[in-house]
């Protein structure tokens, strides 16, 4: 489809749109779903209700104040990692490039592990330590990898290595801080969204508005730069800082999304191949990417809180059950159809 | 009166490895100029040059009378289209989608698809004659069908000058003549000035208006391929021993290598 007035004018894929508009719908449905459980069940009505600005105090106190800031934690959260899992994976030309293989998403924990064990720092120095960790980290794989450019290959397979290296480091600091400590670390290493608060919304909001207009607008760059360098610069787009402006969005995505949730695992892997499974789109997208990652990260939020009925797990622990059966799936399907 | 493209006093290097110096090469305008040479004569490397891939150690290449690289990448683009060795089709793409991708130089971000985008890509489809390829996943097609679409993005680019790496270096015969006849084609009927860098000697004779030829790093003779090309250049050029016969088809110089040695079994 495409849409024409004045001097603007651009094609709408309508299975895109359409699958899209889905997304955004069973977010919204999923999203009603997490707000009515818990401790204390509100009905869907006297959600949705209560949503639209009635219901009564004791409700609006316990969404406002518990269940709405962490479910739109979800979706935010959701968003910047299903971006920077496409942006990532578009550089490198494989659906396995992703900052958790790629190792930023370790390096952001190294910083706030850091922040926890060794300075002891409060929630903002360890969201700080997140994006620091997380920036400092893609900046050495960065270097490492560039060679008259960096290429697909050795970004994923440098990155791996970092990743290895960081993982053991954060493991190290584990085993040298006393118990309390290294407890809250781990918990926090899994990724979480118990208790998260506007505190934890306002910041990433924040982010999101800036970031994700930048990465929307970097959006056809990337298209050209996944036909290859010569082709890209041949139609007139510098490849190499198109290509390092991506990486610092994707980078400080990351960043964020650990900040706020810890680190996460799977969700910027499996969102971008999942939404490009559904939209039949060539390459990945980011709208389509985005859309999905909330919805993945909010279901798997809810799944984690209902499928035990006494415990409240992590959403870490569903997103890794969901994300290794999808991973061990992508690597049959792939061997299968002769590409591995 | 200048050409539009030339280089002057060019040193080309790839990190330490200086592959050409002191180069100067002017691509008569209007004309079908073909660049040949022995492997790693540094032609390729010219190309790249040309075409501001490569940005020169020493000297410059001008575009229209100024230094290709002082103009924004994507002007350059809406006047000079390459076709590069090697390029990778995102997965699942279809022809259209893939032919429409070389509109990007004249689109701007809120300005995607125009009346012109889409008119220049059904004429490039139609120029290639993949028009009826258009809704195909570009992965399914042939080799030398792959290489029409690509030579159709470029198309789609309106360029007037188009420089074309190797093109036909990875196709059969059948192939390499099609796509060789479209370029003269693109030459003759629609006015553009092609440069393409060619392996097989004999194609670049039939169908070049001027022949470029090099030996590592330096030219050697340029010309119309009639005036220069004998078998003292191709020994001097590249190495083997020949005669040069007029070829019964096109009457261009034919290169026929002489025999070695008498056959084994007669």
């Amino acid at each position: 489809m495409i849409i024409r007035f004045w001097r603007v004018s651009f094609r709408v894929d309508m299975r895109t749109a359409a699958v899209c508009l889905c997304m955004v719908a069973a977010t919204l449905v999923v999203g009603v779903f997490a707000i009515s459980t818990g401790d204390y069940h509100i009905p869907l009505g006297e959600v949705v209700r209560t949503l639209l600005g009635g219901g009564t105090r004791s409700t609006y106190f316990i969404i406002e104040t518990l269940r709405l800031p962490r479910v739109l934690t979800a979706i935010l959260v959701g968003a910047a990692l299903g971006v920077s899992g496409a942006i990532f994976q578009s550089l490198s030309r494989n659906p396995l490039g992703s900052p958790d293989i790629i190792g930023f998403t370790t390096g952001a924990a190294t910083g706030a592990v850091l922040e926890i064990l060794v300075f002891h720092g409060s929630t903002q120095a360890i969201a700080l330590g997140a994006i620091v960790g997380g920036v400092a980290t893609a900046l050495v794989v960065y270097l490492l990898a560039f060679k008259r450019g960096v290429q697909g290959y050795r970004l994923i397979l440098i990155g791996i290595g970092i990743s290895a290296m960081l993982a053991s480091v954060n493991s190290y600091l584990l085993t040298r801080a006393n118990i309390d400590d290294a407890e809250t670390a781990q918990v926090w290493l899994t990724g979480s969204l118990n208790g998260r608060g506007w505190e934890h919304v306002r910041p990433i909001s924040i982010a999101l508005a800036v970031l994700l207009p930048a990465a929307f607008l970097l959006g056809r760059q990337m298209r050209m730069l996944e036909m290859g360098d010569d082709a890209a610069q041949a139609l007139g787009v510098r490849a190499e800082r198109a290509r390092l402006q991506l990486l610092l969005v994707g980078v400080a995505l990351t960043g964020v999304a650990v900040a706020a949730a810890g680190p996460i695992t799977f969700v910027a892997l499996a969102a971008p191949q999942l939404a490009r499974r559904l939209t039949h789109a060539p390459g990945v997208g980011l709208l389509s990417s985005a859309l999905m990652g909330m919805f993945l990260l909010s279901l798997s939020d809810y799944a984690a809180q209902r499928v035990f009925p006494s415990v409240q797990l992590p959403v870490g622990v569903a997103t890794g059950a969901v994300g290794g059966v999808y991973l061990a799936w992508l690597l049959a399907h792939e061997w299968r159809s002769g590409r591995a | 009166m200048p050409d539009r493209l030339y280089g002057v006093d060019l040193t080309l290097a790839y990190d330490q490895r200086v592959v050409a110096s002191g180069l100067d090469v002017s691509i008569p305008d209007n004309s079908f100029t073909v660049i040949v040479g022995p492997n790693a004569c540094g032609k390729s490397t010219l190309l790249r040059a040309l075409s501001r891939m490569l940005k020169p150690r020493q000297g410059a290449v001008y575009l229209d009378s100024e230094v290709i690289t002082s103009r924004p990448s994507k002007e350059v683009a809406r006047r000079l289209g390459l076709l590069p060795q090697t390029s990778i089709a995102p997965d699942g793409i279809t022809v259209a989608d893939l032919v429409a991708r070389g509109r990007y130089p004249h689109q701007r971000l809120l300005r995607q698809w125009s009346h012109d985008d889409e008119e220049m890509v059904t004429q490039a489809l139609a120029a290639t004659n993949i028009t009826d390829l258009a809704d195909r996943f570009v992965d399914e097609l042939s080799g030398g069908q792959r290489q029409r679409v690509w030579l159709a993005m470029v198309l789609a680019q309106q360029t007037d000058l188009l420089l074309l790496d190797e093109p036909t270096t990875f196709l059969d015969i059948a192939h390499q003549v099609e796509v060789l006849d479209l370029c003269a084609e693109l030459h003759e009927s629609r006015g553009h000035t092609l440069v393409a860098v060619l392996h097989d000697l004999n194609h670049a004779c039939r169908y070049a208006t001027h022949l470029i030829a090099m030996r590592e790093g330096a030219i050697v003779a340029q010309g119309r391929p009639a005036e220069i090309v004998n078998a003292s250049l191709v020994e001097e050029v590249f190495g083997p021993a020949c005669r040069v016969i007029p070829d019964p088809e096109t009457d261009t110089p034919l290169v026929v290598p002489l025999r070695r040695r008498a056959p084994v079994v007669s």
